[in-house]
């Protein structure tokens, strides 16, 4: 390994900014980061041992343990829960005859748990060696475990053959399936690569592209909605030589998979995108950070940087254009959630911990190595390339007022046809249930765990940024599913495996409405644990970014369009019980001594 | 009118909160005066003779006793109030909670340098008179309902004292900052 840790380091030419690829390339190779590799790497790049260590603890797929020739994650969604996930992992245990959160005795094999991968239209879901695995069943997991005890390879393990579209592709080979149920003016299959580049570049000024831009009213497609032709303008106001664009893909928010969808499909229409926003801001370098569990996709959007260089889409003198230089890298995650917030993805990209920055100053001031960088999501490029073809004013047209064009929608959980959806902002969320093939519902989320919780009486609520706004996921739910437990206790617990930790609010308030929501699940709840909830909930906003802003979303929401739910599991008479009980108590002291059974 | 009565009790705590209320210094004399004692360490008394008004409580709860006479406290006072960091918040003892039972009876009594070679038989006390450790060391509040909670290892003397004359003649509480200033 010592041999190879070294060659990894000169691949990155000992760049300590290039930690994470580093110690990805590690992980993958030695199937874990040892002591001594981090001893390695800390020597080779001349940083301090403690900086290497930090980096490896704290992304979920590096470990300082073998994780298994074979490591299996399977993924803890809500989706793929409600898909019957228990029943497959209770069938990986049984058959490997280990627990979830270990490795069997010979090291063959691993089990582990892990947040929603971006297939909850194909849930159970695994990742085995940075496969996917979709549409799991018990019979199937059965079969996975005996072909690799009996020593089959990774292409040997698929039966099941490769999945609709690029999907198939020679760089991909992936079993998932795209489900595109619904395409409209942004994803259409009408469009000829590279031609905004050639054509209509030239004959703009960057000051114009912003305006067009501005013209059309987008904003930003990853949550929060920022005027995307403001946010360019800004980083190009900010005086520097260097500047960069980050394309966030790292589409984390549990029930979204579009982005997953638009790479495999319409991978150049976003990396023209980036361009564009290069030439609007004046940035000459790229980076596309691309969630971990998307690291099948690495190889086959890596050719396609390279063809676009070979046809000068990307490198020097761009499309003509006399010192517009741009080129763009990828930059893979190592599974954490909150690398999606836009200063921790610039920070993990600079291969430290994914930890938002306190802000100001804004990325577009100083964003990655310091620099003015813009973030935008994947979908918000590909969006800017139909406004520059087709114009602002066209973009308009689609919509409502204030929220212009299209919103690629990730639809999955209790419904027909779960898939992704290209629709008109404005839809109303009975539309998108009766679209998706969905009736009967109890509930829909609408923008994933940090969004909210509706039931039928709102579901004529329309989707623009100033109703329901959504990053794009809904997840419809029948009225077979026990939203408290099967959502929005998992939910919670979602929010408090994937907290950086920084805040304290954010580290210990959810744990805290966590025990209380148990609590009530228990039986043991009171009215007045309700009303604590709703009220401790409010210090998260004290949250220093958006996850923990918005991570007791999940219980207030419920409590505000489910109390009855609530209602149904509280004990009345009882004005005091923190859920106490001594029997349980006292039954490990108990049994440590011997003095059980004698108190039954 | 009637004295109000006050009784108090260390659960598990190490008796600093109890020396804090006694650093009021004459004035214990004025409380005399001011009240009676029920069930407390200050007079030996071991179970409560009647309803009492106030109930002092210095520590969590460590062992399955504790949690009886907790539950006795609130029984028989109307208004509770939790003494000190280990009441509110399990103090020093919950040092011990990340760590299962198991090791800490091994390390007391097997494996820990003053037994190790003396508990030859390796005897772990499991009498049932004894009382029994609980898996964890709870705060007080997380047991009974605890109306009052006075923070500090120990609280200050004046914030003992000032709470209590406040609870005595139902007014607003002196809190001074430098009550409840620890750095
Ligand atoms: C916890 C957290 C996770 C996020 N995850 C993503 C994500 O996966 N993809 C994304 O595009 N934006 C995500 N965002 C929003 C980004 O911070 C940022 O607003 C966005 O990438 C900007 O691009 P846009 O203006 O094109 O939407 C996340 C924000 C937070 C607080
Ligand atoms: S809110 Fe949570 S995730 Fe965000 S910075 Fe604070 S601790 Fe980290
Ligand atoms: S709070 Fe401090 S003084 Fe009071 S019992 Fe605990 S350790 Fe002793």
């Amino acid at each position: 390994m010592e041999q190879s840790v070294s060659s990894i380091l000169d691949t990155y030419q000992r760049d300590p900014t290039q930690l994470m690829d580093i110690l990805i390339d590690i992980q993958s190779e030695a199937g874990y980061i040892s002591d001594q590799a981090i001893e390695q790497a800390a020597l080779g790049l001349n940083i301090s041992k403690a900086d290497v260590e930090q980096t490896r603890s704290f992304y979920h797929f590096f470990s300082k343990k073998p994780r298994g020739k074979y490591s299996i994650y399977l993924n803890t969604s809500v989706v793929a829960c409600m898909m019957g996930r228990d029943t497959v992992a209770r069938t990986f245990e049984h058959e490997t005859g280990i627990p979830f959160n270990s490795v069997t005795r010979d090291g063959l094999i691993g089990l582990f748990e892990t947040s929603c991968i971006g297939m909850s239209d194909q849930e159970p879901a695994a990742i085995i060696n940075d496969r996917i695995f979709p549409n799991l069943t018990p019979f199937r997991a059965k079969e996975l475990i005996r072909d690799i005890k009996a020593g089959k390879t990774m292409d040997e393990l698929i039966v099941e053959g490769f999945g609709d579209g690029q999907n198939s592709n020679k760089d991909i080979r992936a079993i998932i399936n795209n489900n595109i149920r619904k395409i409209g003016p942004v994803l259409s299959p009408d469009y000829k690569p590279g031609k905004v580049i050639r054509e209509i570049l030239p004959k703009m000024t960057p000051g114009q592209v912003i305006d067009e831009v501005k013209n059309s009213n987008l904003r930003g497609r990853g949550g929060a909605g920022f005027p995307t032709g403001m946010k360019w303008e800004l980083c190009r106001q900010t005086e520097s030589s260097e500047k960069y664009i980050f394309c966030n893909a790292d589409e984390g928010e549990p029930g979204t998979f579009k982005d997953r969808v638009i790479l495999t499909e319409r991978p150049k229409l976003l990396l023209e995108g980036m361009v564009i926003a290069a030439y609007a801001t004046g940035a000459s370098h790229g980076i596309l950070y691309m969630r971990h569990e998307y690291k099948y996709l690495k190889k086959y959007l890596e050719n396609l940087i390279q063809g676009a260089h070979k046809r000068k889409f990307l490198g020097k003198d761009i499309a003509g254009i006399k010192g517009f230089d741009f080129d763009i890298r990828i930059q893979l995650g190592a599974g954490s959630y909150v690398c999606g917030e836009e200063s921790a993805l610039i920070e993990s990209a600079e291969g430290k911990r994914g930890e938002p920055r306190d802000r100001p100053p804004f990325p577009v001031e100083k964003g990655y190595l310091n620099q003015p960088t813009v973030v935008n999501n994947v979908e918000t490029f590909c969006a800017a390339v139909k406004v520059l073809l087709n114009g602002g004013n066209w973009y308009r047209s689609f919509g409502t007022k204030d929220s212009t064009g299209t919103k690629v929608l990730s639809i999955s959980g209790d419904c027909r046809n779960p898939g992704i959806y290209e629709v008109e902002w404005g839809f109303s969320v009975n539309d998108m249930c009766e679209m998706a093939g969905a009736d009967d519902l109890q509930a829909v989320q609408v923008g994933g765990p940090s969004g909210s919780l509706i039931g039928p009486g709102d579901f004529d609520r329309i989707l623009c940024y100033a109703d329901l706004s959504t990053g794009g996921s809904l997840i419809l739910f029948n009225h077979t599913r026990d939203l408290l437990q099967d959502v929005v206790l998992n939910f919670t617990s979602f929010f408090i495996d994937e907290s950086c930790g920084s805040c304290s609010t954010c580290r210990i308030m959810p744990v805290l409405l966590r025990n209380k929501l148990n609590k009530i699940l228990n039986a043991r709840g009171m009215n007045s644990d309700i009303v604590d909830m709703v009220n401790w909930a409010k210090v998260l906003k004290a949250s220093r970014c958006g996850l923990g802003q918005t991570a007791a979303n999940p219980i207030v929401s419920s409590i505000l369009n489910f109390k009855h739910l609530y209602d149904q599991r509280i004990r009345g008479g009882t004005h005091y019980d923190m859920g106490f009980d001594l029997n349980r108590a006292i039954q490990e002291a108990g049994t440590a001594t011997g003095r059980f059974p004698l108190m039954e | 009118m009637q004295k109000p009565v006050i009784a108090t009790t260390s659960l598990a705590g190490c008796f600093g909160c109890h020396m804090s209320l006694l650093d009021i210094d004459e004035r214990i004399l004025e409380l005399a005066e001011l009240v009676e004692f029920d069930k407390s360490p200050f007079n030996d008394i071991k179970n409560f003779t009647r309803q009492c008004d106030i109930g002092l409580i210095e520590g969590g709860c460590c062992l399955d006793e504790n949690v009886h006479v907790l539950e006795a406290f609130r029984k028989n006072c109307r208004i509770l109030v939790a003494v000190g960091e280990c009441a509110i918040m399990g103090g020093l003892p919950a040092m011990r909670n990340g760590i299962p039972i198991k090791e800490c009876l091994d390390e007391a009594y097997l494996n820990g340098p003053t037994v190790r070679n003396t508990n030859e038989m390796k005897i772990m006390p499991n009498d049932d008179e004894l009382p029994i450790l609980l898996d964890r060391v709870y705060p007080c509040h997380e047991v009974v309902k605890i109306d009052f909670f006075l923070p500090g290892c120990p609280p200050n003397a004046e914030l003992i004292w000032n709470a209590l004359n406040a609870l005595i003649n139902n007014s607003e509480m002196d809190l001074p900052y430098e009550v409840f200033k620890y750095d």
